[in-house]
């Protein structure tokens, strides 16, 4: 599906550019974005780094088998057949509690962390585990408790009453996640139930 | 408060790492580390995913679909101001602020259109650059369904956004 998305996004930029007499910013936009991913890697790199290595202390110090023990009651329903005591699953732990408290900096670089142990503990070669779909669900809908980024913008733009939005916020969040896991605990009945029966 | 957060959460790591005994130091280089050359299989994707993103996006592709779905927009009550928004979320966090602050200015951010930007910002993520850099630190070619059980949460989320808004604000 992402080899569709991705040339289908190329294709049509070219199309709509030509349509729009903007292909010479489509031109730049080739040219350049390249060096834009870079800037970005640099950004995640640093991040991956220090997360990675706070990440290193807090398992040291049994930091996050606390957190495990705090989640996995909620946990072991979405991750079915993971060692919930494994390095994967404290990862994840710990990627779910930067995302919990807004820390999008620090999400991503324990989330490809929880990705590559995930990798490594259920080997599951070039075609996605059951347990990478959820934890991509999770990591796709926002769980952040308080949107900080939306209401820091709204100031900024002279709302009167820049918190007002968080009950929505929090249904519609808890909802899009519920949805997200519905739809893929039930393609996964689908998609991996022959494999299942072996 | 929020600058509290990160800084309070590192220190509290330092704490009890120290109290516990932990070579923190040998422990930080080691985690980052690892992280160092891992870190490098996901620049493909990422310069694969922002070449796509930033060609469309310079190709005006956004407004075309923006006023080919506003019918249906309009039909399920999502204000036209944040169709734009719906289509970069998925794919953009940067370009996706740039979007909400535009509406911010043509639109009180207390009007409807507003608080449902503000609502669609503050409950979805980018999912497209989530899923691509995700999956590209692992080997994993073929993502089944991750993305089509993503994008439902999403539609979702939109749906719902303009949805509480109207029930809840008004």
């Amino acid at each position: 599906m992402m080899n569709k998305i991705f040339a289908a996004m190329l294709i049509l930029s070219v199309i709509c550019g030509a349509a729009t007499g903007r292909i010479q910013d489509v031109c730049n936009a080739a040219l350049n974005s390249c060096v834009e991913a870079v800037e970005l890697f640099l950004y995640l790199l640093g991040g991956m780094c220090m997360w990675g290595g706070l990440m290193r202390i807090a398992e040291k110090a049994k930091i996050t088998d606390m957190l495990s023990g705090l989640f996995k009651p909620f946990l072991k329903h979405i991750f079915k057949g993971l060692d919930l005591n494994g390095k994967a699953f404290h990862a994840i732990c710990m990627n779910i509690t930067a995302n919990l408290l807004g820390l999008g900096n620090a999400a991503t670089p324990l989330g490809l962390e929880a990705m590559r142990r995930l990798e490594q503990e259920e080997q599951p070669g070039d075609t996605t585990s059951r347990n990478m779909i959820m934890f991509i669900v999770l990591n796709t809908a926002s769980i952040t408790l308080i949107p900080t980024t939306a209401a820091s913008l709204r100031i900024k733009h002279g709302s009167t009453a820049p918190m007002e939005i968080l009950p929505c916020v929090l249904i519609t969040s808890a909802c899009a996640l519920a949805a997200g896991l519905i739809s893929a605990a039930a393609l996964d009945g689908i998609h991996f139930g022959k494999r299942r029966d072996k | 408060m929020s600058d509290f957060v990160i800084p309070v959460f590192i220190a509290l790591i330092m704490v009890i790492g120290l109290a516990k005994r932990v070579d923190v130091f040998g422990e930080f280089t080691d985690g980052a580390k690892e992280n160092l050359k891992s870190a490098f299989d996901v620049l493909p994707a990422l310069i694969a995913l922002m070449t796509a993103i930033g060609m469309f996006k310079a190709s005006g592709g956004l407004e075309i679909i923006s006023s080919a779905i506003a019918p249906l927009t309009e039909f399920l009550g999502f204000p036209r101001e944040c169709i734009p928004l719906a289509l970069i979320r998925p794919v953009s966090g940067s370009g996706a602020l740039a979007v909400f602050e535009s509406i911010l200015t043509e639109v009180s951010p207390d009007s409807f259109a507003g608080r449902v930007a503000s609502v669609v910002i503050g409950s979805t993520e980018t999912t497209f650059y989530t899923i691509a850099v995700y999956y590209g630190i692992t080997k994993v070619k073929k993502t089944k369904h991750a993305i089509a059980s993503s994008l439902t949460a999403d539609l979702t989320g939109f749906i719902l956004s303009a949805l509480t808004v109207r029930l809840i604000l008004y």
